[in-house]
């Protein structure tokens, strides 16, 4: 089987300081990957080496594209990267805002990527944001209405719907929950799972909420100071934390 | 002679200006940088489009100055008067003498001729401007022709008014290739951007210029459900009759009354020497207030 993902030693500096560093791993089609770790540790700056919104110093990070099989995103071309990045990528934001067009409709929202990969029928684009702001839950009477009309868990389901409306395969989630009540983010990560297991999408999710990889990740990844410090099994690192680290964070978690 | 060089703008800064007009002839739609120079009038009263106007007049040129189609308002008569001291050019009213023709806001209702230059004063030249804030961002989805977003504004104007409601500076593909805001005409014109004469577009403050050579496609965006209509006013000129030339409306009394009359006024008074006469007009007597 062809991994969907292949990262081969990225490797990111900010002049002397690491980034991060010597990261490898294999996605498969289907599956998801949490990567934890205090701030600082280097998840967001991996992400975007990984998603092509930054350029890593080293390494390779090969997407098994329609066309070509295996394909390095990082020597491709440009157009081609940001093609990819409308349609078989999604990037979800830790705030909505980084993700929408605020002064845009939510049916807009929905409806950008669809017009950029050129949909032309009005009738049809309207049908489908209507189709996946239901999925998202959100009411089909707010079409019209702005994200600024919005609150934060509605904005941050606006943003995965404008996100999955293309089908892409492969999602990059940073923080998707971060900022919103406990509540809300029971929800949004109930909404998540269903629409990963439905659309069998892989996912790569960044945060430091251990509840949301334990909710959603098949597979986790540790890291500290720009290191990857422990992988495995999601449960199997929770559980029996090898590194001292992993250790002193699954601890931290306070029990309710 | 005056004591200006020739229109105004000094040789080397001519020079510029025609090598940004060259390269935008060749790349149709693209906008090309130039180094604006400060004119004596103010940014957003045309002067991108007099400093093309400074570069294309020759001395055996005849100029004509139309503002929203008029030749006798504020703006068109000053340009008009600045051209005929700092060139010492011909002008004219007339739409078929000229030669060179700079214009706010209207195509003239008169098909020009491939010996024709028309010259835009354009304001904001980036179509993507108010959906996009990033220039950078705005660039960069031009050269790689990502022009989904400009869709989503026509998708916003049928979800909101029910039809596209964009009535001006209306986007268009030309050639297939560059979306290019065609500067803030009536979607009416929109048709006639497929013409003979060459057109020139001059953005002073944005310092950009770009062109449409004669005879290139130009095509309204639009959606396969709602394609793009030119709209005018449902009536006839009241001066001069004409059912197919761009309509001004003007409120003439305070008890309702108004009358639609030709935004072209060279248009309208050629037809009314030539004996049209509208629902509410008079016979044309030469002189007449």
């Amino acid at each position: 089987m062809t991994p969907l993902l292949q990262v081969e030693s990225i490797a990111k500096f900010y002049g002397t300081r690491i980034g991060c560093s010597d990261v490898s791993f294999d996605l498969y089609p289907g599956e998801v990957m949490g990567i934890v770790g205090e701030s600082g540790s280097g998840k967001s700056t991996l992400l975007n080496c990984l998603a092509g919104h930054l350029t890593p110093d080293r390494g390779a990070v090969r997407f098994d594209t329609r066309a070509d099989g295996l394909r390095d995103t990082i020597t491709m071309s440009e157009p081609e990267r940001r093609m990819l990045g409308r349609t078989d990528w999604a990037f979800v934001h830790q705030h909505a805002r980084d993700g929408l067009r605020m002064n845009v409709s939510a049916g807009g929202n929905v409806g950008e990527r669809l017009m950029a990969v050129n949909a032309r029928h009005y009738g049809d684009i309207r049908a489908a944001a209507i189709d996946w702001l239901g999925r998202v839950e959100i009411a089909e009477d707010r079409i019209d209405d702005r994200p600024t009309a919005f609150s934060g868990g509605m904005q941050q389901r606006l943003q995965i719907a404008r996100n999955l409306v293309t089908g892409p395969r492969l999602v990059f989630m940073d923080e998707p929950t971060g900022g919103l009540d406990v509540s809300v983010q029971a929800r949004l990560l109930d909404l998540l799972r269903g629409l990963v297991r439905e659309m069998n999408l892989s996912a790569i999710i960044v945060t430091h909420d251990l509840a949301v990889v334990r909710l959603l990740a098949d597979r986790l990844m540790v890291m500290k100071d720009g290191h990857v410090i422990e992988t495995g099994l999601t449960d199997q690192v929770l559980d029996d934390p090898q590194h001292t680290y992993t250790q002193l964070l699954v601890s931290s978690v306070l029990q309710v | 002679m005056s004591d200006y060089n020739f229109a105004y703008l000094d040789e080397q800064t001519k020079r510029m200006i025609r090598r940004a007009i060259l390269k935008g002839l060749a790349i149709p739609g693209h906008q090309v940088p130039f180094a604006s120079r400060e004119m004596p009038m103010p940014y957003g009263w045309g002067t991108g489009g007099v400093q093309v106007s400074a570069a294309v007049l020759t001395p055996d040129d005849t100029f004509k100055v139309i503002d929203q189609g008029a030749d006798d308002t504020t703006n068109a008569v000053s340009i008009r008067r600045f051209f005929q001291k700092t060139a010492g050019v011909a002008v004219t009213e007339a739409t078929t003498e000229a030669s060179v023709i700079q214009t706010r806001h209207r195509i003239p209702e008169q098909d020009l001729r491939a010996d024709q230059i028309l010259v835009y004063q354009v304001p904001i030249p980036e179509p993507l401007r108010f959906l996009e804030p990033s220039e950078v961002e705005t660039r960069k989805m031009h050269a790689l022709e990502e022009y989904g977003l400009m869709h989503v504004k026509l998708y916003e104007d049928i979800s909101q008014h029910g039809d596209i409601a964009t009535a001006y500076a209306y986007p268009v593909k030309v050639e297939g290739r560059y979306v290019m805001d065609p500067s803030p005409i009536p979607k009416f014109d929109n048709p006639k951007l497929e013409m003979a004469g060459i057109q020139l577009f001059g953005a002073g403050r944005e310092q950009r210029i770009y062109a449409i050579p004669p005879y290139t496609q130009v095509v309204s965006l639009d959606f396969d459900d709602y394609p793009f209509l030119p709209t005018k006013a449902d009536h006839a000129c009241d001066l001069c009759g004409a059912q197919d030339s761009y309509l001004d409306e003007l409120i003439v009394d305070d008890a309702g009354g108004r009358m639609f009359m030709c935004s072209d006024t060279d248009y309208c008074t050629t037809r009314r020497k030539a004996g049209h006469v509208g629902a509410q007009g008079v016979p044309y007597e030469k002189d007449a207030a």
